[in-house]
């Protein structure tokens, strides 16, 4: 079953291609595979019609009880001789009807077939599920075409709008009903029904969705649309395949759920009110397709009915039916294509004298209208006399006298529009029409016959039928009456008699009012279709307008007051007990309380840029100062590197834009907007850190991770909870620095490549004003290339003999972090800031000098170091990112002890440095370089020949000038 | 049962309120400053809920105590975050320049797409082909459905 599926899917794709070569010989070939699906049917019937059934299964995600599961019964193979054979008919039929595009029709409608096999073989209610949207898309694909007309496009959106719909009501009952079962097997359901409260409200949604997909009223405008599709694609989707998948799933469901309570009076109601209501819509129409499709309609009604009843016989009956459906209305509309094609109408008022004219398509139509009013010795006939059988024997049933008359209304009004049909397409004198019509290739006419030609046969030869269709029904009890035998002749029964009377009645109502009276017109849910698409289409637009408005603060107030609004309200509603509250836990706190939070109101005052970074930075200190009383050293240390290093950073890219804001234009109403919101979000940040503090109950998950500590070799927890216990956060981290350097990099790079890797062997310009602190000779490498009037022997001397021992502390540090605070962090943001004094002092020539290596490549191999790393216990057969102690003795050192982590950590201490040297290369050296064609920003400074220069020789000047706080022409 | 830190939660909310306070500006640097301040609030709020400090977190020789040292867990949070924090800083930093590049001005401006959406309805009240309805009402072609019926009607 498996196979048969993928062999749909398979030859789908290919067809396109093979179309090129093979032309209009690709129907054919397409053919090949339903029909092999219904020979296949036919080794596997003798075992599945004798009770047996086939299973196969593909495990998928057995964890979470995700299986495809196929399962061949009765049932499924009634309709998968159905789809099957009816399929290759139509693509047989294609081969004379499509002129173009044939590709891609054929392939769609292969997948269709392929579809619908998957949504009979399923025995999950996800798998069916899935497979019935799979039909959906594929109608929509077909209605639709190319989309080239508004009426396909509008037909396509319609089908898909009302069947997806249906099929996500209908996706919610079927989880209800899988959890209320407690199994999502199809088999599984229908072995143990559930029952209960939820299975009703189950019953309710799975029904919708199968009404939705078989256009049961009031879903069933989309179905009379779909007409605009090619009139193949109406035969196969829209008469006998896809149409029926929502009765296959009544049928299906039927004898587990027949007894649930609103079952049996949605199913019997709305079955009989559609095929009555439908009917009469078939006797208004001109279009001979749209009287078809509302026939459709109206069959699909008394199928419902019959398959949902719930008894023997009219399972029986809704079987015969369903067979004979497929067959007489698939024939009816390949019928029509014909007469379209060769005439160029449908328009009953236009056709005239066709019969004479196309004498086998008339006669092959007339078998099929006949089977359809259920003319003896038809498989029609078989269908309908059960029909009325169950329904008048029915006792079982509630009202089932109303339920026969309606049945019997239902079919005196479709013989009434099979004889309209029938007169409409082939009576009537010869006229133009029928005179310049070209006779139908042999070809053409014949899947249509072969189609006549079964219900002929099938009806004539009721024991086969009785055969195909009993096995279902057995699922059943035999009703009061005894189990109900199909059978041309019962005798001169009252199920006869009223079979017959419809039949007079209706040819009496088409030959007596049929010019002289017309049927009134019934409300039309078209309209109202129409009318709320719009509507949603202005809800949409005046919804997204308001909402929508594109300005960032609007969006930010919005999120913030939810914020307070909604977990706020929890929290005051929680009302938690505070315990013993403390105002201050060492009593340095409220003096660096006041720092912090004065440096943080004074950035919001403040005019400059630059002042703002520094304000920004000394709180940042401030905090840091706080970790360092509160018992978190490695915090302290990181925060007051990672502080200097944001303001290295920053005030970098800061010289090259302007030195104050500019000034703000909000108005008094949207200011004390934002300063309420952002002042209720502290005020809620405030009581949820009072809250949290208090709120743990349980012991910490670090108590675990103190007993374990020295398990690493390490002393120092946090550095062993970063390396070790949850190195693949740290890992995750590093990799998201690198990419947020890499992110800088692109985004300020405006000129060429950075130019970290210069060595400065270039002489400078001479300078014409000498300052008394040059130096004489040269204390760093590349200083040599800035102007002598940057340049200060204090600095370079410092720098010359602080650079080793920075970057030795940073050693220090690494290998530290392990039983004191340090660590890779630490060491690498501390040599990053020995490279950054390189450069404010020397230059980019300096820096240069200083690393020859690309900071790219250190980041890069840090990663990979650490990566490696973690990955490298996989080999020895441990898990990934565990560490081991190491101990060794060598001759001369003595013991030496060390943790395989503490390799990660200099991966970590790369990358970091390697991230430093990036970004300095990136807001450092690239914005140093003088901007070609960039705008000149609105620059206070008079003097351009002189700032020309410092773009030239590199801006570290200034940034050392901003360090001190001085306001130079740049800012 | 912790101790609750007054102080602390004061220092907690102000910074958050300036950090969300400078967000809601305009000016993308002012977002930036924004995103820092509330880099420091989150840091401290993470220390802060993390219950009560103690002594540093390091095991030096065998005085493991659980009960007198800090938390490590939060402290290994925030370090964490305090790093993730500068590299976004650095990132929105060049953003802003480079809006500040192309533009001229480091401001947020309207979304004019959003602002087309706004407008949509009175556009379309003077412009009707500009509606977004594609299919407008037409009374008898409103659909095949419709047009048989009436058709039929007409017959």
């Amino acid at each position: 079953m498996l196979f048969l599926l993928a062999a749909h899917a398979g030859v789908a794709l290919a067809i396109p291609w093979w179309q090129r070569r093979l032309g209009r010989a690709v129907w054919p070939v397409a053919a090949l595979v339903p029909l092999a699906v219904v020979v296949w049917a036919g080794t596997r019937a003798p075992r599945v019609l004798a009770g047996g059934e086939y299973v196969e299964s593909l495990s998928w995600a057995p964890s979470l009880g995700l299986t495809v599961e196929l399962r061949l019964d009765a049932l499924a193979l009634l309709m998968l001789w159905i789809v099957a054979g009816v399929g290759a008919l139509v693509l047989l039929y294609c081969r004379y009807y499509v002129e173009h595009d044939a590709g891609r029709l054929a392939a769609t409608l292969l997948a269709f077939a392929g579809a619908m096999t998957g949504l009979v073989l399923a025995d999950n209610l996800f798998v069916l599920y899935v497979f019935w949207e799979l039909t959906t898309v594929a109608s929509f694909l077909l209605i639709a075409e190319r989309g080239e007309a508004a009426e396909q496009r509008r037909a396509a959106r319609q089908a898909l709008l009302v069947t997806t719909g249906g099929g996500l009501v209908m996706l919610l009952g079927f989880i209800m009903l899988g959890q209320a079962a407690g199994t999502y097997s199809v088999s599984g359901i229908l072995a143990d029904p559930p029952r209960g409260t939820t299975v009703s409200v189950a019953v309710v949604l799975v029904l919708i969705g199968a009404f939705a997909k078989s256009a049961q009223m009031p879903l069933h405008g989309w179905l009379p649309a779909a007409m605009v599709a090619p009139t193949p694609v109406s035969a196969y989707l829209h008469a006998a395949a896809m149409v029926k998948a929502g009765v296959y799933l009544v049928a299906r469901l039927a004898p587990a759920l027949a007894d649930v309570p609103p079952w049996r009076p949605m199913v019997l109601v709305v079955g009989l009110v559609t095929m009555v209501l439908a009917a009469w819509r078939a006797l208004r129409v001109t279009d001979l397709k749209m009287l078809l499709a509302y026939g459709t309609v109206s069959e699909l009604g008394m199928l419902t009915a019959l398959l949902g009843a719930g008894t023997r016989t009219a399972a029986l009956a809704g079987t015969v039916m369903l067979l004979a459906h497929a067959a007489f209305k698939s024939a009816l509309f390949l019928s029509v294509g014909i007469i379209d094609h060769a005439t160029g109408t449908r328009d009953i008022r236009e056709l005239s004298g066709l019969g004479r004219r196309m004498p086998v398509v008339c006669v092959v139509a007339t078998v099929a209208v006949a089977s359809m009013a259920g003319l003896p010795p038809l498989l029609g006939y078989l269908g309908k006399e059960a029909a009325v059988e169950a329904f008048l024997y029915g006792t079982e049933l509630g009202g089932h006298l109303w339920l026969t008359a309606a049945l019997l209304l239902g079919s005196l009004l479709t013989v009434a529009y099979g004889a309209r049909f029938l007169q409409g397409a082939f009576g009537g004198p010869p006229g133009d029409v029928a005179a310049r019509a070209h006779r139908p290739a042999p070809g053409f006419v014949a899947p249509v016959a072969v189609l006549s030609t079964a219900t002929l046969v099938l009806g004539v030869w009721y024991a086969g039928t009785a055969a195909l269709t009993t096995p279902y029904a057995d699922a059943y009890p035999p009703g009061p009456h005894g189990s109900y035998e199909l059978s041309l002749w019962h005798g001169f029964t009252a199920v006869f008699g009223l079979s017959m009377l419809s039949i007079l009645l209706g040819v009496l109502l088409h030959l007596v009012w049929r010019d002289r009276w017309r049927p009134p017109r019934l409300p039309d849910v078209q309209r109202g279709f129409d009318r709320a698409m719009a509507a949603v289409d202005r809800l949409a637009v005046v919804l997204t307008g308001r909402t929508q408005v594109g300005s960032l603060p609007v969006y930010m107030t919005v999120l913030l007051v939810t914020v307070v609004a909604v977990p706020g309200a929890v929290l005051v509603a929680s009302t938690p007990s505070l315990g013993s509250p403390q105002w201050w836990w060492s009593p340095s706190e409220p003096f660096l309380a006041v720092m912090v939070l004065a440096a943080a109101a004074a950035v919001v005052v403040t005019r400059h840029r630059l002042t703002g970074i520094l304000l920004s930075g000394a709180a940042g200190y401030g905090v840091a100062v706080i970790f360092l009383i509160r018992g978190a050293p490695d915090l302290a240390l990181t925060q007051f590197l990672v502080e200097t290093m944001t303001l290295v950073v920053v005030v970098l890219v800061l010289r090259r834009m302007p030195a104050r804001f500019e000034p703000g234009r909000a108005r008094t109403g949207t200011r004390v907007v934002r300063v309420v919101a952002s002042g209720a979000v502290g005020v809620f940040v405030a009581c949820l850190a009072l809250m949290t503090s208090s709120a743990r109950e349980t012991p910490a998950i670090s108590t675990e991770y103190v007993s374990r500590t020295p398990e690493t070799g390490a002393q120092n927890i946090v550095n062993a909870i970063i390396v070790d216990f949850r190195a693949m956060d740290t890992l995750g981290e590093i990799a998201v620095i690198l990419v947020a350097a890499v992110g800088v990099a692109s985004l300020v790079r405006v000129g060429g490549p950075g130019a970290v890797r210069e060595t400065g062997d270039r002489v400078g310009r001479p300078f014409p004003t000498a300052h008394w602190d040059e130096p004489v000779e040269t204390w760093l490498p590349g200083a040599r290339e800035r102007s002598g009037g940057e340049r200060s022997v204090l600095l370079e001397v410092a720098t010359r003999l602080l650079f080793p021992s920075i970057l030795l502390l940073s050693l220090y540090l690494l290998f530290s972090g392990h039983y004191s605070p340090g660590g890779g962090f630490s060491g690498g943001l501390v040599a990053g800031q020995a490279f950054v004094l390189r450069y404010l002092v020397g230059g980019r020539a300096d820096l240069g000098a200083a690393v020859r290596v690309r900071g790219s490549v250190i980041a890069g191999s840090g990663l990979m170091l650490a990566a490696f790393v973690g990955l490298l216990p996989l080999a020895f057969g441990g898990v990934p990112l565990e560490s081991v102690v190491v101990t060794l003795h060598p001759p001369v050192l003595g013991t030496v002890k060390f943790a395989t982590s503490t390799f990660f950590d200099i991966g970590v201490y790369l990358l970091v440095v390697g991230v430093v040297l990036r970004l300095l290369s990136a807001v450092g050296v690239s914005l140093d370089a003088p901007r070609a064609a960039a705008r000149d920003e609105d620059d206070e400074d008079a003097d351009d020949e002189d700032d020309e220069d410092d773009d030239d020789n590199g801006g570290g000047d200034e940034a050392g000038h901003g360090a001190r706080g001085e306001e130079g022409g740049r800012w | 049962m912790s101790t609750i830190d007054v102080t602390l939660a004061l220092v907690v909310g102000g910074l958050f309120a300036v950090g969300f306070y400078l967000m809601l500006q305009r000016s993308l640097m002012r977002i930036v400053l924004g995103f820092l301040i509330l880099g420091h609030g989150t840091n401290l709020l993470l220390l802060v809920g993390g219950g009560t400090p103690g002594l540093p977190p390091v095991l030096d020789g065998a005085s493991a105590d659980p009960d007198r040292i800090a938390d490590p867990l939060p402290q290994a949070m925030a370090l964490t975050s305090i790093v993730i924090t500068f590299g976004l800083t650095a990132f929105l930093m060049a953003l802003a320049y480079r809006s500040w590049y192309l533009t001229g001005n480091d401001g947020v401006p309207d979304d004019p797409e959003d602002r087309r959406i706004g407008t949509i309805r009175e556009r379309a009240d003077k412009d009707q082909d500009t509606y977004p309805d594609p299919e407008p009402d037409s009374g008898p072609d409103a659909g095949p459905a419709d047009d048989g019926t009436q058709q039929g009607g007409d017959r």
